[in-house]
């Protein structure tokens, strides 16, 4: 038997990590450990929308200055709605790419975030749709 | 096809457990006659010919997308009959206007999960089918079609057939059509003494429910041969997993004796569990179990049932509703000649369920059940084009490049 899966986007495997009602401090124990709160769920803070959230994987290097390197994780929200400024996932050509969304009246850009990289104008004709919006990415610190 | 933009445009079809034969396709495909059940060793050419772009079935994928979709409808409805992997029936809220309601509810699927859907509006199940018949196949409408506000409802009544009507089988429509009876306004507004004599309260039903007199509940019809849903609402909150576990078992092996009278294996199954949707923190998650080799095995089921409930299960979630869904069904002889070669444990296995199903008609439902169980399935699944498990498995997420 194989169990094959559990959804990505999942409450259930999530990390949970107690929250104490007062600031820690040295010494003393404190009687406010008594009141232990209910444990945070980090994915409920960073996917309130579960049904709507899907994750990506990055490649590629011409979003860093945004923060978002090769191999990182991007929570991507599907509800939400795009607006000049927001890093979104768009199909262009058949392919996801990860770009900065330029609105304009008369042009629709999209923009990397590193010099090496000219800005892509959305022109008739090219296949194009906004797929989802990229709410948070996930960047390791590790060396 | 959300998660893969390259094949918008292409013929697609998906391939059964085991790659052996066609089991469902896109309109492209449908339209070069890539149709349900044909093996695919028979089509190789018109695939290569066309370019055609085979995957084998990938139920992780589908039920969580399914899943997915099932969420955010039920969202927008007091009740909701999850009636396969890709149908349910909602109630239509007092306040709401049923076209415009139906399109917003479309809209949101499509942005949220990247889903088409269509839906029909009418005041019974049964016309709510063939409103959905409309919306799926006449384009004009954008995918929602109400059936009770619709100027034309008597000329498509009188125009569908009844044997694509919900519930009429082979021998019903044989009957209906020798004596007259070809469409639903026919079977509308046939005698009704008549149909009683020969299709029972369930004929009686069936012609009030064209009438539009709802007489069918939500949860109290014949499911599908397609699939097997057994779910439940629970009497009160339950929120302790051994609960859980043991409520999903007793559904996973009711769903097994369904497979099995049917003469019918499941090729994978669906385990969901919910909060209500209209308390806060609503929580609501699934996990789908691919079997190796279609069955109908009542332990194979509960094991996986069992587990798949640990994996979704959270500790202070208030569930409502569990339930399981098979998918994927498939005729029993379908995978005989296959597992003779491999598993000579198949035949007692069989024998027994056969024996267990036999003493519980017998002695009422529940008199032997499986205290404890576990099959080794030690073969692999051959599923040589299964597409990504985009969502489920860290190791397949789509990549969006930059």
């Amino acid at each position: 038997m194989l169990i094959c899966s559990v959804h990505a986007v999942s409450w259930a495997d999530s990390l949970c990590l107690p929250c104490l009602a007062a600031p820690i401090s040295a010494g003393f124990p404190s009687t406010a450990d008594d009141h232990l709160q209910n444990n945070l769920n980090l994915q409920e803070a960073l996917i309130p929308r579960p049904a709507a959230t899907f994750l990506m994987r990055v490649q590629g290097d011409s979003m860093e200055g945004c923060g978002i390197f090769s191999g990182d994780l991007l929570v991507v929200d599907r509800s939400l709605t795009p607006v000049d400024g927001a890093v979104v996932i768009a199909v262009l050509n058949g392919e996801f790419t990860v770009k900065q969304l330029r609105l304009s009246q008369k042009t629709i850009l999209l923009a990397a975030a590193n010099s090496d990289y000219t800005p892509i104008v959305v022109k008739a004709g090219m296949e194009f749709q906004v797929w989802g919006v990229v709410t948070y990415v996930v960047h390791g610190l590790q060396v | 096809m959300a998660l893969n933009p390259r094949l918008q445009h292409k013929p697609v079809v998906i391939a059964s457990n085991n790659d052996g034969v066609v089991v469902t396709g896109n309109a492209k495909a449908k339209g070069l006659g890539l149709k349900m059940g044909v093996p695919l060793f028979k089509v190789q050419d018109l695939i290569q010919q066309h370019d055609v772009r085979v995957f084998s079935s990938n139920y992780a994928l589908y039920g969580d997308l399914s899943q997915r979709v099932m969420s955010v409808l039920e969202q927008h409805t007091p009740e909701q009959e999850i009636y396969s992997i890709d149908e349910c029936f909602m109630r239509i809220p007092e306040f709401a206007e049923a076209t415009t309601y139906s399109h917003n509810i479309r809209k949101t699927v499509m942005k949220w999960t990247g889903i088409p859907v269509s839906i029909g509006v009418a005041t019974s199940k049964t016309l709510a089918k063939i409103a959905n018949h409309v919306a799926k196949q006449q384009k004009q409408y954008g995918g929602v079609f109400d059936l009770a506000t619709a100027g034309n409802a008597e000329g498509i009544l009188a125009t569908f057939p009844v044997k694509e009507i919900w519930g009429i089988g082979r021998q019903y429509n044989k009957w209906l059509l020798s004596q007259g009876i070809e469409t639903a306004k026919e079977l509308r507004d046939a005698n009704e003494g008549m149909i009683r004599q020969k299709m029972g309260v369930v004929g009686v039903r069936m012609i009030h429910e064209l009438r539009g007199i709802s007489c069918l509940p939500l949860e109290l019809v014949a499911k599908p041969k397609k699939e097997i849903c057994v779910s439940r609402s629970f009497g009160q909150p339950v929120t302790e997993l051994a609960d859980l576990q043991d409520a999903i078992a007793t559904h996973a092996s009711r769903a097994a004796e369904k497979l099995r009278h049917q003469q019918q294996v499941a090729e994978a199954m669906i385990v969901f569990a919910r909060t209500s949707p209209f308390k806060s923190r609503y929580f609501r998650q699934s996990a789908t179990v691919q079997f190796p080799i279609a069955t109908s095995y009542t332990p194979a089921m509960v094991e996986a049932a069992r587990k798949a409930m640990a994996r979704i299960y959270e500790p202070g979630r208030e569930l409502q509703k569990a339930g399981v869904l098979m998918v994927g069904l498939c005729p029993e002889t379908t995978i005989q000649g296959h597992l003779w070669e491999k598993d000579e444990g198949w035949e007692k296995r069989k024998r027994l369920m056969s024996i267990m199903d036999e003493v519980n008609d017998r002695f009422g439902r529940g008199t032997i059940g499986i205290a404890a169980s576990g099959v080794k399935q030690t073969w692999k699944m051959q599923s040589k084009w299964r597409s990504p498990r985009y969502t489920t498995c860290w190791a397949e997420l789509p990549v969006a490049s930059c």
